[in-house]
């Protein structure tokens, strides 16, 4: 493997893994602290128990959540170091305040995590919900960060040379809100289903029904929420790229000529020697509608765009085609939940229900996933858009290729030691929550 | 602005290596703890260490950020040529932290416990031994910034005896910053005369340590005695270090616990402040003789002084919070 692939490729993963652990610790304490709340305001002994269950669980993600971003802040070092010697000082601004909310999140999940029966009791509540709000607000400031490598802002860039820096305008640069937004969103809607999946699924095996039934009903609120407002956030960043970087909307659609008006492809296989898409099904000008907002609008393609400036289509396309359709989907599980509501129907006994739930468990971090692959394979070349090529910015260290073997391992295993872990805390609610809840 | 961009640097690193040091030093501890007694060991250790370890880590964060925002040439130049030694120590947090937790919250307590052990106190061994190596290669001017091949430019610019030194007495000092703190979380009188064993032998592990790098630093040219003793902070910081190392040894014998740890806190300062003062502001030496400065490698104007007010105003809210937090776990056992 060539040094610059095992680079993108460490970098990937290293994100991708991250995102993971950085979602269910922005969203599970919202999950806790409407369950906290429920405690404390009907003092049923499930709603603590739920709440105690579910800060263990969220314990094990912070712990790995924190650690693989202590080394992302390291490798964007480590691997881009010509980027970060002139990105550092112009998109640094958003990580150091982003320092601050982990700080605090840190400190109030130390109060929350350690606090039961020591603390006043709303006052412990409120650390739950401090814990949650800068989780997510660190979110969206990471995301500014990563707007700003796709909509670079706050420098004037002459002759090479990084002029005039403002890192305030930097942070808030074209990419941002839309960015944040369908990040958080997404952020809910995928811990949510993959919540809501795992207690449907205890449901279904008939183990503590009570207790995983308020579990799920909590989860499934924001999951379906979440879910239902991303095609909107969406079709926002869709609109917001067609402007910024028609290359990457190109990419995504596989759009390899410019056509007024523009068809929607939906699936298709892309050959991108040919520079064709076969067997794709066309919705005429949809694209143009869903880019500029307007029937009957051009809409660019690659062929407009120097060769050398060409994100990979195949894989752009395609993990976009994957968001979508699950995105699509997930849209209409939420509405066959919110039909069989409001029919009075019991969820409990609605099994195909709870089984379409346990089969979306990974669909929410799969679009997430695929999500970001849209927005940074479809960046390439650049790893600052139109300002630096992300080739440019490799370190000269040779040797990345072992380097990503190492951490390809260590994240494997993480990866299976924390799957190992929650499956032991699941199997244990019976024994710690049913028989005693007194203890602990 | 910029005196409050490094001035927050230097408490950066100082607190980690204080309170991050500690943290590692636990493990350090466990390490050279007999079996019979490392549970025990290990359940005041998670009493002390459960509630703040992660803010502790923080701090190392903090002062990546900082350099990475601010000192833009410093952080790509540690970045390429200390690869190896950073990624090290890398994988070593991330052992650490997860086994940590992970042998905390799992569910069955079984054999897997064992394992959880084993990563957690050689990765809180290795960790800190590479923190100090980073730290020693910055001072020992070993790094190449025109190497011929690939050894030279990412090998022996870290890979030498003075930063290994440095590394060994980072171990030592952490694992002794862990006894003292430890010694305050105690609740059995029993307990508290082992971890008073344990920062003696650490303390002295530490001053022999100490003599080495100083040796090392003589055989690798690093005018560290002419920082050190030519230099009257420098030698004032070392003095009182050097003093208040006996009255610790006094505490330490008549089992006076109550201000060990100001001590001992202290004593790390002071050599820190020593080795650090005289080459001030310069961060990293390289092998052509230069030096990469504070002063000059600083980034734009502009970004320096947003830094600075975020640092201010985030110290503001994180400061009282942090306090409260240390003050509510310290009170909970009385
Ligand atoms: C649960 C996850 C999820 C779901 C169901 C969707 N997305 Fe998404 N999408 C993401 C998760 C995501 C993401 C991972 O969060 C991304 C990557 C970067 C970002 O800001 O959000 C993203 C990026 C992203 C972008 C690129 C933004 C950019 O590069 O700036 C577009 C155009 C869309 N999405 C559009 C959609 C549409 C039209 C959807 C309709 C159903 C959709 N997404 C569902
Ligand atoms: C957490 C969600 C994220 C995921 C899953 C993700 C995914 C990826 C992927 C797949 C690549 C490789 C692209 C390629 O080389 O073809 C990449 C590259 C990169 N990403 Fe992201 N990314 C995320 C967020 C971010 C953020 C928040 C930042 C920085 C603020 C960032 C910075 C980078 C950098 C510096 C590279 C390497 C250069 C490049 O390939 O352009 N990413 N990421
Ligand atoms: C879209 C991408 C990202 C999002 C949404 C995100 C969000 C988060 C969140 C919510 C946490 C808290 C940990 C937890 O609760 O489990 C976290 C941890 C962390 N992230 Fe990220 N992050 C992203 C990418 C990055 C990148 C690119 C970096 C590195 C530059 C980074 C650095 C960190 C660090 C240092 C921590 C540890 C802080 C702690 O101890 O709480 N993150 N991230």
């Amino acid at each position: 493997m060539d040094d610059f692939l095992a680079a993108r490729s460490q970098m990937a993963l290293s994100l991708g893994f991250h995102i993971i652990y950085a979602c269910i610790g922005m969203v599970m304490p919202f999950f806790m602290a409407v369950s906290h709340y429920k405690w404390l305001k009907t003092n049923h002994e499930v709603y603590r128990n739920l709440t105690k269950a579910w800060s263990k669980g969220v314990a094990i993600f912070f712990a790995t959540g924190a650690v693989s971003g202590t080394m992302l802040s390291f490798e964007l070092g480590l691997l881009w170091p010509k980027f970060m010697e002139h990105a550092g000082p112009i998109f640094g601004m958003p990580f150091s305040l982003e320092g601050t909310a982990f700080f605090i999140e840190a400190i109030a999940l130390g109060f929350f995590l350690y606090g039961w029966n020591k603390l006043n009791k709303w006052f412990h509540w409120f650390t739950g919900v401090v814990v949650g709000v800068s989780g997510l607000a660190s979110g969206i400031l990471v995301v500014a960060a990563n707007a700003w490598m796709n909509s670079p802002a706050g420098f004037d860039y002459v002759n090479g040379q990084y002029l005039h820096i403002d890192p305030i305008q930097a942070m808030f640069n074209k990419a941002w809100f839309t960015q944040a937004l369908h990040m958080c969103l997404a952020a809910f809607t995928a811990t949510g289903f993959a919540v809501a999946g795992v207690h449907a699924l205890m449901i279904l095996r008939k183990q503590n029904q009570e207790f995983h039934y308020k579990a799920f009903k909590i989860a499934a609120v924001f999951a379906t929420i979440g879910a239902l407002l991303q095609p909107i956030s969406g079709d926002i960043s869709a609109k917001d790229v067609a402007k910024r970087q028609p290359a990457k909307l190109a990419a995504m659609e596989a759009l390899y000529h410019t056509r007024k008006p523009a068809p929607l492809l939906i699936g298709g296989i892309v050959d991108e020697k040919k520079k064709e898409v076969k067997m794709a099904f066309e919705v005429p000008a949809a694209l143009s509608f869903l880019a500029h907002g307007d029937f009957k609008a051009e809409v660019k393609g690659l062929d407009q765009i120097p060769e050398s400036e060409h994100p990979p289509v195949a894989v752009t396309h395609y993990a976009f085609q994957l968001m979508v359709g699950i995105g699509s989907l997930l849209v209409l599980l939420s509405l066959t939940y919110y039909v069989n509501l409001w029919r009075k129907k019991a969820i409990v006994d609605r099994r195909w229900l709870l089984k379409l739930f346990v089969a979306a468990i990974p669909l929410g971090y799969i679009a997430l996933e695929a999500g970001w692959v849209v927005t940074e394979v479809g960046r390439q070349p650049w790893i600052i858009y139109g300002v630096m090529k992300t080739k440019d910015a490799v370190t000269p260290m040779p040797g990345i290729a072992w380097s990503f073997y190492l951490f390809t391992a260590i994240y494997a295993s993480l990866s299976l030691i924390v799957i190992f872990l929650l499956y032991r805390q699941i199997k244990m609610v019976p024994t710690l929550y049913s028989q005693q809840p007194q203890k602990q | 602005m910029q005196y409050v961009v490094i001035s927050f640097l230097c408490l950066a690193i100082l607190l980690y290596f204080l309170l991050g040091g500690a943290d590692f030093g636990a493990g350090i501890i466990e390490l050279f703890t007999s079996p019979k007694n490392r549970s025990k060991t290990r359940k005041t250790m998670y009493h002390a260490i459960g509630p703040v370890w992660e803010a502790n880590h923080m701090w190392l964060i903090i002062a990546i950020v900082i350099l990475f925002v601010a000192f833009p040439l410093i952080y790509s130049t540690m970045s390429i040529y200390l690869h190896i030694p950073l990624a090290v120590m890398l994988i070593g947090i991330i052992a650490r932290g997860t086994a940590f937790v992970f042998r905390h919250y799992d569910a069955v307590k079984d054999q897997m416990q064992e394992v959880y052990n084993k990563i957690f106190v050689y990765s809180s061994f290795i960790t800190p031994l590479f923190l100090g190596i980073i730290a020693g290669s910055m001072l020992c001017g070993q790094i190449d910034t025109d190497p011929h091949n690939f050894v030279q430019a990412y090998i022996w610019g870290w890979l030498n005896f003075f930063s290994v030194a440095v590394g060994l007495f980072t171990v030592a000092l952490c694992g002794f910053l862990a006894a003292i703190y430890l010694i305050g979380e105690c609740k059995e009188e029993e307990d508290k005369k082992r971890f008073i064993k344990k920062a003696k032998f650490m303390n002295v592990a530490a001053v022999l340590l100490g003599i080495v790098v100083f040796w090392a630093a003589y055989s690798e040219g690093v005018p560290l005695v002419n920082w050190v003793f030519e230099n009257p902070v420098g030698l004032t910081a070392v003095s009182l270090a050097s003093l208040s190392l006996i009255l610790l040894w006094y505490l330490l014998l008549k089992g006076k616990t109550k201000v060990l740890r100001i001590l001992a806190g202290f004593q790390v300062t002071m050599i820190l402040l020593a080795i650090s003062y005289a080459h001030f502001p310069n961060f990293i030496r390289l092998r052509n003789g230069d030096a990469i400065s504070l002063y000059e490698a600083i980034g734009p104007e502009k970004t320096v002084s947003t830094l600075g007010w975020a640092l201010l105003l985030g110290s503001l809210l994180i400061l009282p919070f942090l306090g409260y937090l240390f003050y509510k776990f310290q009170k909970k056992e009385e």
